[in-house]
């Protein structure tokens, strides 16, 4: 009764087998309108038109060139290495602010209803404006270096941070709160053993909105100023039709957003044993 | 009298996906229910009891084995049978008129026709005045009657109930047990009926049917000689508690070897 | 009866008074030169600017651009994303297959692709409704996808047992249930679309509000930028309320209060 034939693996394994093969066909697609090889297989069918298949690879790069350029850049010559040192400390720095200032302003929001009264029209505007829209005024104010990429990845960062620290107090099981206030809690003891803990999923997946904003900032913000930045490398590269680079910053991005969201993905789960699913699908 | 529901050898099996294990849960399941009969089946959690009505209704293939109605084999759903589902499986964005219509909508029964045809049981399960209610508005065993009304509605030969009351609170689902058996009567319908909860299943059925766990098999017959119309009052009678006992030995006894097995 | 009228809008009056309170202290830092004018601008500058900028062409030309490429990507954004959410979600083997392409893009703030985009369409209209586009499509995908998904198995069953087609399934059980899905999808992906006709026009371009804010920028005309940024706050809570709007009409169904 345990034999597992080999239609059932297949079955059991679809999806790895799919998305695999989709990925690969992907690939070779790519490969191949970059280097003709459709264009030369179909151009007995076609005629001249098939000549359209084979696309310039300055416009669409290739896999192969990809990995070759991202060999360089990573290895032989290393020069993205200070890019991403770059673009990582003015994540670190501006979403870093943005946690500090963020959630103990949403749980002051959330705990305190005249705050958050006064808190609300101001986060609903700024939540509703594309707040890269800053960017020429933060420009005039502190110029294009450092402070002002992490002023607006802080920027960003901050409102998703905010509103879910407001939501996660709003949450917490009033029944709590009652149990805390009935045994005599100060406000200070409440915050660290009922509000603090409930509240602490919502805060985390606030945190990965952010992340994701703050990959935003870093790419919008190095629009500006002409230094280092992996925002600023796929901007060069891509005004000198160095499409190779383009997409190996891209790569980097993928990455890092990947390894990000996941990574915080995990925590959230690690302290989540207690929480029901919600919707939170973004 | 003639069968209406016969079931010859049922099976059921399930791969696990995850070890490739066969697993069986209902082993070769015979049973029949006559025409215009009240069938109950009980059984510990975990016998299989849904599971076989899912096969009945046709939602599950059985592995071998048949379902025979009116003398036809079927292998999928059909208008011939209706099931009144365990918990709220109303649908939540339609009003309660239109959650009875739903399954006439399926067999393309025109609207106008369908609504006053739905209307009448609305009125039957006794939800008049509800029926631009959402289901949210209602409480549960409001919910349970939209849902009796939205299976009688389709006027099947036999209605499948599984565990309907079970979400219930004891003293709306006595109420309910009451009702059921009232439009039961009114109705005329077979009726097969899972339920976990041993006195329920005597109060309203004509035979009890007790399952075993794991895998599901028929493990007794138990006839409930007791007269109709019954009232709440007969949970007290002493034949009610003679059958009570006798049923809940036999499943307190499987229980037993399951659990030292 | 007065007292609870007040009561009932006190947040709105404490809301009101806050953002009073702001706009007054910054009329009041540019009047008394606390800080540098040129640089903070203040709110009776910004309204003159504005009453000037009604009057020239100029302006109207960047909101027509502006708005085309938002409209166009964002209509265009949700005839994509869906159908194609529904696909994926409806499909398993749809899923298996597109899912790696969707995550990755999920994973990457889709204006990264503008320096692309523009090597593919110049730097007119079409770069930007690419970036609009490629924005908001994949929020709109991925709630549409979570939609179907938490259909719950019942209501299939459901249908299912009342042997109905898979037409009617998909009317009367998946659209009703992915419907509350697709609305947040779209007021988020309303946001992406606006940052994507930002950046475009940050980035390269002739026209457009966004290429508005970037010259004044560089030109240090304060009082236009800040006008522009309001203009752009103004635009998002309309398209937010306007959804909030339609999303109300589709949710009689719902007890209050399990709207998020």
């Amino acid at each position: 009764m345990n034999s597992r034939s080999i239609a059932d693996i297949c079955r059991d394994n679809e999806r790895l087998i799919i998305g695999a093969s989709a990925f690969a066909a992907f690939l070779v697609m790519w490969e191949g309108f970059s280097r003709g090889w459709w264009a030369t297989l179909l151009a007995p069918l076609l005629g001249e038109s098939a000549r359209a298949l084979a696309i310039k690879p300055i416009f669409i790069s290739s896999p192969t060139g990809v990995a070759q350029q991202s060999w360089t850049m990573f290895a032989i010559t290393g020069e993205i290495w200070p890019h991403i040192a770059q673009s990582g400390g003015q994540l670190v720095v501006g979403l870093g602010a943005a946690i500090v200032v963020g959630v103990p302003l949403g749980l002051a929001a959330g705990r305190y209803r005249t705050f958050s009264y006064i808190l609300d029209p101001f986060l609903s505007a700024l939540n509703a404006t594309p707040q890269v829209a800053f960017l020429p005024l933060f420009v005039m104010w502190i110029g294009t270096g450092f402070w002002m990429r992490v002023l607006i990845i802080f920027l960003l960062a901050v409102i998703p941070i905010t509103m879910n620290a407001l939501a996660a107090v709003r949450t917490v099981d009033p029944r709590l709160l009652k149990v805390a206030s009935s045994f005599g809690a100060t406000e200070l003891h409440t915050f660290r053993t009922i509000i603090a803990p409930s509240a602490l999923p919502f805060i985390l997946s606030g945190m990965r909105l952010a992340v994701g904003r703050s990959m935003i900032g870093i790419v919008v913000a190095e629009l500006y100023g002409s230094a280092t930045g992996i925002g600023i490398m796929i901007n060069m590269a891509g005004a000198s039709f160095d499409t190779d680079k383009v997409f190996v910053g891209v790569l980097v991005i993928v990455i890092a957003g990947l390894l990000m969201t996941e990574g915080l993905r995990a925590i959230e789960r690690r302290f989540d044993g207690w929480r029901p699913a919600i919707g939170d699908n973004m | 009298m003639t069968p209406k529901l016969v079931a010859k050898d049922v099976c059921l099996e399930y791969r696990q996906p995850r070890t490739g294990d066969r697993l069986l849960a209902l082993d070769r399941i015979s049973l029949s229910v006559n025409e215009g009969e009240f069938v109950s089946i009980v059984g510990p959690s975990g016998c299989g009891k849904t599971t076989f009505l899912s096969v009945v209704d046709g939602l599950l293939p059985a592995t071998s084995g048949e379902i025979i109605v009116d003398g036809l084999r079927v292998n999928k759903p059909g208008p011939d049978r209706a099931v009144v589902f365990q918990d709220a499986s109303l649908l939540p964005w339609r009003t309660v008129l239109r959650n009875v219509c739903y399954g006439l909508e399926c067999i393309g029964v025109r609207a106008a026709e369908a609504r006053e045809r739905a209307m009448k049981f609305v009125q039957m399960v006794g939800l008049d005045g509800f029926e631009n209610s959402y289901p949210y508005e209602l409480s549960g065993g409001m919910q349970q009657r939209v849902n009796l009304a939205r299976a009688l509605v389709m006027d099947p030969k036999i209605l499948l109930m599984d565990e309907p009351f079970a979400a219930l609170d004891a003293q709306t689902r006595e109420y309910m047990q009451e009702e059921l058996l009232r439009i039961w009567e009114q109705a005329n319908k077979t009726v097969l009926f899972i339920t976990h909860q041993i006195d329920e299943a005597i109060f309203l059925s004509d035979r009890v049917i007790v399952f075993s766990a794991r895998p599901g098999r028929v493990r007794e017959h138990v006839t409930v000689d007791i007269e109709r119309p019954r009232s709440l009052k007969l949970k007290r009678d002493p034949r009610f508690h003679a059958l009570e006992d006798r049923i809940w030995s036999l499943i307190h006894d499987d229980a037993l070897v399951q659990a030292r097995s | 009866m007065q007292g609870d009228a007040l009561q009932r809008y006190t947040p709105q009056l404490v809301g009101a008074a806050a953002l009073l309170a702001f706009v007054s202290f910054w009329e009041a830092a540019a009047t008394y030169k606390l800080a540098d004018p040129m640089f903070i601008s203040s709110p009776s500058r910004i309204a003159s600017v504005a009453a000037e900028m009604w009057e020239d062409p100029d302006f109207w030309r960047d909101v027509k651009v502006s708005s085309t490429e938002f409209i166009w990507g964002y209509l265009a954004a949700i005839a994509v994303g869906i159908p194609l959410g529904l696909a994926i979600g409806w499909y398993k083997r749809v899923q298996y297959a597109l899912g790696p392409f969707i995550d990755v893009l999920n994973a990457v703030p889709r204006v990264t692709f503008m320096p692309i985009m523009v090597l593919w369409f110049g730097i007119g209209i079409w770069s930007k409704f690419a970036v609009v586009f490629l924005g908001a499509v994949i929020p709109i995908i991925l709630s549409t996808y979570a939609g179907v998904r938490t259909n719950e198995a019942r209501y299939l069953r459901v249908a299912k047992s009342f042997g109905a087609s898979q037409m009617k399934t998909f009317k009367s059980i998946i659209l009703p249930g992915t419907a509350p899905y697709i609305f947040t999808g779209l007021k988020y992906a309303s946001g992406r679309a606006l940052l994507g006709v930002v950046v475009g026009e940050l980035y390269a371009a002739t026209a457009g509000v966004g290429h508005m804010i970037a010259q004044a920028g560089n030109a240090f005309e304060t009082d236009r930028v800040f006008f522009g940024v309001l203009l752009f706050t103004f635009t998002g809570l309309v398209v937010t309320t306007i959804l909030a709007r339609i999303e109300k009409r589709f949710d009689r169904w719902r007890p209050e209060g399990a709207v998020r």
